[in-house]
């Protein structure tokens, strides 16, 4: 079997095996996704009241109405465009500072362009909850908190993304660049007509990580964001859980959980097909 | 149209000097080929005439103006790269029309030129498609199409046809040709195949380590070589160079005698007292090569007509040629004419 390697068909009951194999899986992990939605469509008591239910019930509209409009300290709607904003700040953000800096680190000869390539690799080790009091800091004093700029800025320089596209750019021919310049381009002319568009996998792809990435930040958010009104999903939910004898609203919050999600599952499928071929090939 | 000259022109890459000084005058409309082995300078001198490598010292002149310190696109210049380096993103059409679109010229007279250049090039089916949806002859052509739209007045090729196989790079090289001759623009082509810069040559440029060691009409190079590099590097098996002591001749310490194969004829061993042992032999039909070891331990080639008979191996033949067809070198490499 070794030996024929992972591409050749298998056939009969092997298939089925696998099949069965990948489908117990699925239901395995998908389970607790199916419980949280079963809970965001019946009514507390049926939650609170053992046994749990195993398929949802008729309140799913009324549910969700009640989380995106009114939710428990604020409307989900409001978190939900929060995160959005977060989500989309940062991996926009992050995809052109990093663009710009490996650019200039790979096309550019200026004094210091090693050290400056390698404080920047050195900031991969270095993750937000290691420098979390410092930037706090900062962002406090520049009067930030509870704002977009303090929830997007500290967290849009990566090292990771300049690295990649520094290893992408490195794989462009110089003649590229070259004929380029024969054309007549100059260097930001050369940057927006042949260097992006040749990213647009790679972008893409990483679009879709950053994006994951910046959906599901929850310490920061969480450190300074006091108003309610400013409240990402993510973090949302977790300010959901009453502290002493409330009761929760456990269909809500359910019901929050799965809107939480939904974005960012929107953005990979919607992404796939981009994604992938990032992942897999670049270009030539 | 133009003319361009290389005045004394020098690169160092940091304190390594690659390119000597290099000196011609290129006339209007002249196609010129520099020919070298690897590493010998040729794409760093071409390269300094494109303005992608900056002069050590030293001047180029495009049309009598110095353009040293000129960036490329400003320098009236068309560049075809070895790897043609069409952009992997745009259509063929675009990839053609990217200098025309930067220099802003009106969108209509972009389509008309990149249409003329298409029909020349045979390129009308491809426009749309990307470079990598085009076979490697056709990625040439477009490489070709690109500086032709742009009419410049000097066309730079480095290594152009060496991606492509035998057959086609014969053909292109025709087409190149007729092309250059049609639009009449002045051309540096570098290559490293001598069959190559003997067709496509007005004039040559032999390079060797940094320098031009000759500098003219392809015949006239290949017959009257400047120095020992020279005629062993034109030709084709190259010249024989035979040690002038060991032939009984006094002329300076380690002068050679340099015969090229074709001059040389075989003859009974009595009729000459230089006499070698056939190696073996390479019958091509139109000719035949005989590969002979010298009594003395020196190598030789002999091309002689295919109908004459073929030396069996290990056969012992005299040889002999004319006086006349002798080139004698010095020990340094360079020509010692009498
Ligand atoms: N950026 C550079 N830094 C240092 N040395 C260089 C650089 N570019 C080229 N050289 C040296 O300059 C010399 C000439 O290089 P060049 O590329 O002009 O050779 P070439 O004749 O075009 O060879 P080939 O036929 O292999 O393309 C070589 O010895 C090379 O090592
Ligand atoms: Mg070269």
């Amino acid at each position: 079997m070794a030996g024929q390697g992972g591409m050749v068909q298998k056939r009969g009951s092997g298939l089925w095996l696998t099949h069965l194999g990948l489908i117990v899986g699925v239901a395995f992990i998908f389970f607790p996704i199916w419980l949280a939605f079963v809970a965001s469509t019946v009514d507390q008591q049926a939650i609170v009241r053992p046994p749990m239910p195993l398929l949802p019930g008729d309140k799913l509209i009324e549910n969700y109405t009640r989380a995106l409009t009114s939710g428990v300290n604020a409307p989900v709607a409001t978190m939900l465009f929060n995160s959005a904003v977060m989500a989309l700040g940062i991996s926009l953000g992050k995809i052109a500072i990093s663009l710009l800096s490996a650019f200039a680190i790979v096309y550019f000869r200026f004094p210091g362009r090693t050290l400056f390539f390698w404080l920047i690799f050195l900031t991969l080790m270095l993750p937000v909850e290691v420098r979390i009091v410092p930037t706090y800091e900062v962002i406090a004093n520049f009067g930030m908190l509870n704002s977009y700029s303090g929830l997007i800025l500290p967290l849009i320089a990566s090292a990771t993304a300049t690295f990649l596209f520094r290893q992408f750019f490195m794989t462009v021919p110089d003649e590229l660049a070259e004929a380029a310049r024969v054309d007549g381009a100059g260097p930001m002319r050369f940057f927006f007509d042949i260097l992006l568009p040749m990213s647009r996998t790679n972008i893409a792809a990483l679009f879709v990580i950053l994006f994951i990435y910046g959906w599901n930040q929850y310490l920061w958010p969480l450190l300074i964001t006091t108003d309610p009104e400013m409240n990402t999903i993510v973090m949302g939910i977790k300010q959901m859980f009453p502290s002493g004898d409330d009761t929760a609203d456990w269909p809500v919050i359910m019901a929050t959980s799965i809107l939480a999600m939904v974005p960012p599952v929107l953005v990979v499928i919607g992404m796939q097909k981009l994604f992938v071929r990032g992942l897999v090939e670049s270009e030539k | 149209m133009a003319t361009v000259a290389l005045e004394n022109l020098r690169k160092s890459y940091g304190k390594t000097e690659v390119i000597h000084g290099v000196d011609i005058d290129i006339a209007d409309g002249e196609f010129i080929v520099i020919v070298g082995p690897s590493g010998c300078g040729k794409s760093t001198l071409l390269r300094m005439v494109a303005g992608l490598e900056t002069v050590t010292s030293g001047e180029v002149r495009i049309n009598d103006r110095a353009v040293n310190d000129v960036e490329p696109m400003d320098r009236d210049i068309a560049m075809v790269f070895q790897n043609y380096a069409l952009y992997p993103h745009m259509s063929v059409f675009d990839n053609m029309a990217y200098g025309l679109k930067i220099a802003k010229v009106p969108t209509d007279e972009i389509k008309k030129r990149v249409d003329t250049a298409a029909e020349i090039l045979q390129l009308e089916p491809y426009l749309t498609r990307r470079p990598r949806e085009l076979s490697g002859g056709q990625r040439q052509r477009v490489a070709m199409g690109r500086a032709i739209v742009r009419k410049p007045a000097v066309f730079l090729f480095d290594e152009p046809l060496s991606n492509l196989d035998a057959k086609l790079r014969v053909q292109m090289r025709l087409e190149i040709k007729s092309l250059q001759r049609d639009l009449g623009v002045t051309s540096l082509y570098v290559t490293h195949d001598q069959v190559e810069a003997m067709t496509l040559a007005d004039r040559m440029i032999v390079m060797n380590a940094g320098v031009a060691d000759q500098i003219g009409k392809p015949l006239d190079v290949y017959s009257d070589p400047a120095t020992e590099f020279v005629a062993g590097f034109i030709g084709s098996p190259p010249t024989n160079f035979l040690q002038a002591k060991r032939l009984g001749r006094h002329i300076e310490d380690g002068a050679k005698i340099g015969i090229r194969p074709e001059h040389i004829r075989l003859v009974p061993q009595t009729e000459t007292d230089l006499a070698g042992t056939v190696v073996y032999s390479e019958p091509l039909g139109a000719e035949t090569l005989v590969h002979l070891k010298l009594l003395d331990g020196q190598d030789a080639t002999v091309r002689q007509d295919g109908a004459l008979p073929i030396p069996a191996e290990g056969e012992t033949c005299g040889l002999s040629w004319e006086p006349a067809s002798e080139m004698v070198f010095g020990k340094g490499g360079s020509r010692i004419r009498s």
